[in-house]
């Protein structure tokens, strides 16, 4: 008997075969939803926000890619990584350089970024062969300090503090100038990275990470090749973040050292954690809320500059972000360890059990 | 009049993380000074029991949300497990959890935590005294010592603590027979020199009666019987499950498999 | 040669220093195997609230210090009670981005009470305590950091190695759960280790800023300074710790002094790479007993 495939989601597992289990959307209510839902925010977004708001939409995008990379390294391959931003910084370099000195165009750049970054990402994901746990992630932080440096310190390629100035990027002659037509840019981007990355954790390759992730002694003795896939996985998370770092490099058009330091990586970890461990939207939420926390804070502390209540003490303000941003980190983590994906999951299912509650 | 209980369990439900219920009203009591055995298959919730009597539920999520266990007579349930073990229970965890980087000597020592602070220097000669083995390894690191030697290691780390209730969770998981026998033996002789009680949890429960004085079997959360271990050796039920024999006595005999099987009578 | 010297002697305190703020890390580690992040920043706690205490409340130095040192240790217990506690049981990676956040909370309160300025303590050290060997002066600060070095290296593995309370600790870093059914105080053991990370973290904080001056950014980078440090002794050495700390001391001020003064900050992290891929577990560091 061949049951008639739900409009909604079942309470329950029904499923009858592997291939059931793989889909990205269980019903088809789902797949028209989210269609729609993405045709709408094309159409809408550009015509409703101001030019500020496309700016932090776009940066939400790209550090949204970035932060997928990450979550696939940390959330789904279990290696803590401490130079996600180092590879950024890698990636927006590399795409600078291609863009300015091989006159590379804007598509083929940003790509050659990723997979620059990708081999960078696992030349400093070697050490992972031989270290666990803590003392990888010890080795990703120094991997952050000696890209840090290198970026810095060899001028004759990165022009050391002066930076370098892109040219405006341009897809088949058409000029991508301004921020809604990088909006559209950035977006496809995000949604082709996101499919990117769904699909590879519904092949083997995916199941070999959550393998490693959960026990890399017991993947090994059913024949998974950990060495080889831990390096993939630094080499797939840096594609990512080095693929971002070059939309983001041509998206502020020069670029300089100072933006990848350790508190970049700091803050992608935030994100897969705050967005949720292991969770692919989870990424998506995690950027959004930082970003938007990081832009709020600054624009609340401009605001109260700006309106003079606090004159004379307006330098001691600035520490009140750092504050605001440890102290979101901390809360989420100790109310909801499982992340923003978590609470939307409980808020889903909660909706679609009603009125039973388990 | 019979001894007063030292422990006892009134019909207490233990419940994981708010939504999975694994004991579902068990009831027992513990005689001062003898050895009960807790027999029963896998997920049956015999750890889960003794867990809750050490108060160990409380770091994996669980919870005793209904029911009395009294301790000498005063309730002990959802205790921290700091408070539990400082009135005598001490628990041994299945599958032999040493403390890898620290010498056997230093294993030891450890199980003075209850009574910090006083001397220990006796009782390390009594533990070496009840376990040889250990004496001879004892500034090594237990994570080289073999799986014999951790279980002794585990069992003289509890007694330190001069416990008045040693909780075993499976001592015979994974050894050799003839060092289960061994491990068996030296549990009697505990319980007779040092007059400590025992809860005993095994799986096997043809070692576990010939030692104890009293057995309960539990099954699915639930007791569903009791007796001295003498009856329960008896009993066909518990020989054709838990035994292994035909409910004649003989040695259950696959040739005539097509025989109807017995159905538990209690599910 | 002179030059020789000088940067021998620097680098040995230096290390010596390092040592001692790795000391800290490596109780918290091995009590509760937390990576802490914010370690920098309780180093420049101490060092601030000694300083507010000298300057503003104008305590006699001795007291100023004992009282600093005490406010640290109550310090490290309330953040254990309040951001550690309800973490337990949690998977470590909560935890050390817990640390993450505390680090960015405490650097902005900092921020916001002391404000980014360099500040020096007044000169308090006697002068006897100056080393004078014919051409190179040692200054006492030097001498001080080297002799607090050592005497906390001999109090901690003595502790660790014989006392109970020591042992009790370590018990708990091996095997919480078995630690919890042999009655050990877990949430004992880890608020005092907490507390005595922080109290050795303030003492370093104080004497790194007699040497270097007070600044937030400046102190808590040090923080950072102590990962290529515990690493290369091994996470759960503290006599290692001790060792790396002086050879990452005596790495930076020679880099500093022959090489490039730019490339100080990073030699410890290429040298960490390079001892990480001959030995994983650091020069001193247990190799993990892994059994399936």
């Amino acid at each position: 008997m061949k049951i008639k495939r739900p409009v909604f989601h079942p309470c329950g597992n029904y499923f009858e075969n592997y291939k059931d289990e793989l889909k990205i959307f269980e019903t088809d209510f789902g797949r028209i939803c989210t269609a729609a839902g993405l045709v709408l925010f094309f159409i809408l977004a550009p015509w409703l926000c101001g030019p500020y708001t496309i700016y932090v939409l776009n940066l939400i995008a790209i550090t949204s890619i970035a932060a997928l990379g990450l979550n696939i390294l940390i959330g789904f391959t279990g290696q803590i990584s401490l130079g996600h931003g180092a590879f950024f910084g890698v990636g927006a370099y590399a795409a600078a350089i291609l863009a300015t000195d091989y006159h590379f165009p804007f598509l083929a750049a940003v790509i050659s970024a990723g997979f620059v970054t990708a081999f960078v990402g696992m030349v400093f994901g070697l050490p992972s062969g031989r270290l666990k746990g803590l003392y990888l992630t010890i080795a990703t932080l120094a991997g952050q300090f000696i890209i840090e440096y290198v970026l810095i310190h060899w001028e004759s390629l990165t022009k050391g503090t002066m930076g370098i100035v892109l040219p405006p990027p341009s897809i088949f002659g058409f000029t991508l100038d301004g921020d809604v037509k990088y909006f559209f840019a950035s977006y496809i981007f995000l949604i082709a990275m996101v499919l990117i990355a769904v699909n590879i954790m519904r092949t083997r390759y995916g199941r070999a990470f959550i393998a490693i992730r959960d026990n890399d002694r017991a993947a090994e003795g059913m024949g998974i090749p950990i060495f080889r896939y831990k390096i993939l996985s630094f080499g797939i998370s840096s594609f990512y973040a080095g693929l971002a770092g070059g939309l983001w490099a041509f998206y502020m058009t020069s670029i300089s050292a100072e933006p990848f330091t350790l508190a970049l990586s700091v803050e992608y970890i935030a994100m897969v954690i705050i967005g949720g461990l292991g969770s692919i939207s989870g990424s998506i939420f995690g950027a959004v809320f930082i970003t938007s926390l990081n832009e709020g804070l600054r624009w609340i502390t401009d605001f109260l500059m700006n309106a003079g209540i606090l004159e004379g003490i307006e330098l001691t303000l600035a520490p009140l972000r750092e504050l605001a941003f440890g102290g979101a980190i901390v809360l989420f983590i100790i109310f909801e360890p499982r992340g923003i994906a978590e609470v939307w999951r409980i808020i889903r299912s909660s909706f679609r059990l009603w009125p039973f509650s388990y | 009049m019979e001894k007063p209980f030292m422990l006892q369990l009134n019909n207490i439900s233990v419940v994981y993380s708010d939504v999975i219920q694994v004991l579902k009203g068990v009831s027992l009591s513990v005689q001062e000074g003898a050895i009960v055995s807790l027999l029963g298959s896998n997920g049956a919730g015999k750890t889960t029991t003794l867990k809750a009597i050490s108060g160990l539920l409380k770091p994996e999520n669980g919870e005793v949300t209904d029911g009395t266990i009294e301790f000498r007579r005063s309730k002990i349930q959802n205790l921290s497990p700091e408070a539990i073990t400082r009135m005598g229970i001490i628990q041994v965890l299945e599958g032999r959890q040493p403390f890898k980087y620290l010498t056997i000597e230093e294993n030891l020592r450890v199980g003075t935590a209850t009574r910090w602070g006083k001397p220990y220097k006796n009782d390390m000669e009594l533990i070496y005294n009840y376990f040889p083995a250990l004496k001879k390894r004892k500034k090594s690191l237990a994570g080289y010592c073999s799986g014999g030697e951790l279980q002794m290691l585990v069992m003289g780390r509890a007694l330190m603590a001069h416990p008045q209730l040693l909780l075993l969770d499976e001592p015979s998981l994974g050894l050799a027979p003839l060092i289960v026998r061994e491990i068996f033996k030296i549990i009697k002789r505990i319980n007779e020199e040092q007059k400590t009680t025992i809860v005993l949890v095994e799986q096997n429960a043809n070692m576990a009666l010939q030692i104890a004085h009293y057995g309960y079997v539990m099954e699915n959360g639930k007791i569903v019987m009791e007796g001295s271990a003498a009856d329960l050796k008896e009993n066909p039920d518990v020989k054709e499950f838990y035994l292994g024999m035909a409910a004649s006595g003989d040695k259950k005999s696959y040739e005539n498999v097509k025989s109807y099987k017995r159905r538990k009578r209690w599910l | 040669m002179d030059f020789f010297l000088q940067l021998l002697i620097n680098g040995i305190s230096i290390g010596f220093l390092y040592g001692l703020a790795a000391m800290g890390f490596v109780m918290i580690f091995k009590s509760s195997s937390v990576l802490n992040f914010a370690h920098g920043e309780m180093l420049a706690l101490g060092a601030y609230i000694f300083l507010t205490l000298v300057t503003w409340a104008e305590l006699p130095v001795p007291v100023a210090f004992l009282v600093s040192l005490l406010g640290s240790f109550i310090l490290g217990f309330v953040i254990e009670r309040l951001f550690l506690r309800p973490l337990i049981g949690e998977p470590l990676i909560y935890v050390i981005m817990l640390t993450v956040g505390l680090a960015a909370m405490m650097k902005g309160f900092m921020l916001l009470v002391w404000g980014g300025n360099l500040y020096i303590y007044p000169d308090f050290l006697p002068a006897w305590l100056t080393l004078d060997l014919g051409n190179i002066v040692v200054p006492p600060v030097y001498i001080t950091a080297i002799f607090t070095g050592l005497v906390f290296l001999v109090i901690f593995g003595l502790f660790f190695k014989y006392s109970s309370q020591g042992i009790y600790m370590r018990s708990v870093a091996d095997n919480q759960p078995a630690a919890m059914s042999l009655g050990v105080h877990v949430r004992r053991v880890f608020a005092l280790s907490w507390a005595i990370a922080a109290l050795v973290a303030s003492m370093s904080g104080i004497v790194l800023g007699v040497i270097n001056g007070i600044n937030v950014h400046d102190l808590s980078a040090v923080g950072l300074k102590v990962f290529p440090v515990v690493i290369l002794g091994g996470l759960d050495s503290i006599g290692g710790a001790i060792i790396a700390a002086l050879i990452i001391g005596l790495l930076e001020t020679f880099t500093g002094g022959y090489i490039s003064p730019s490339l100080r900050d990073v030699v410890p992290y290429i040298f960490l790479i390079f001892i990480l891929m001959v030995r994983p577990y650091g020069l001193f560091g247990l190799v993990e007993i892994e059994r399936v």
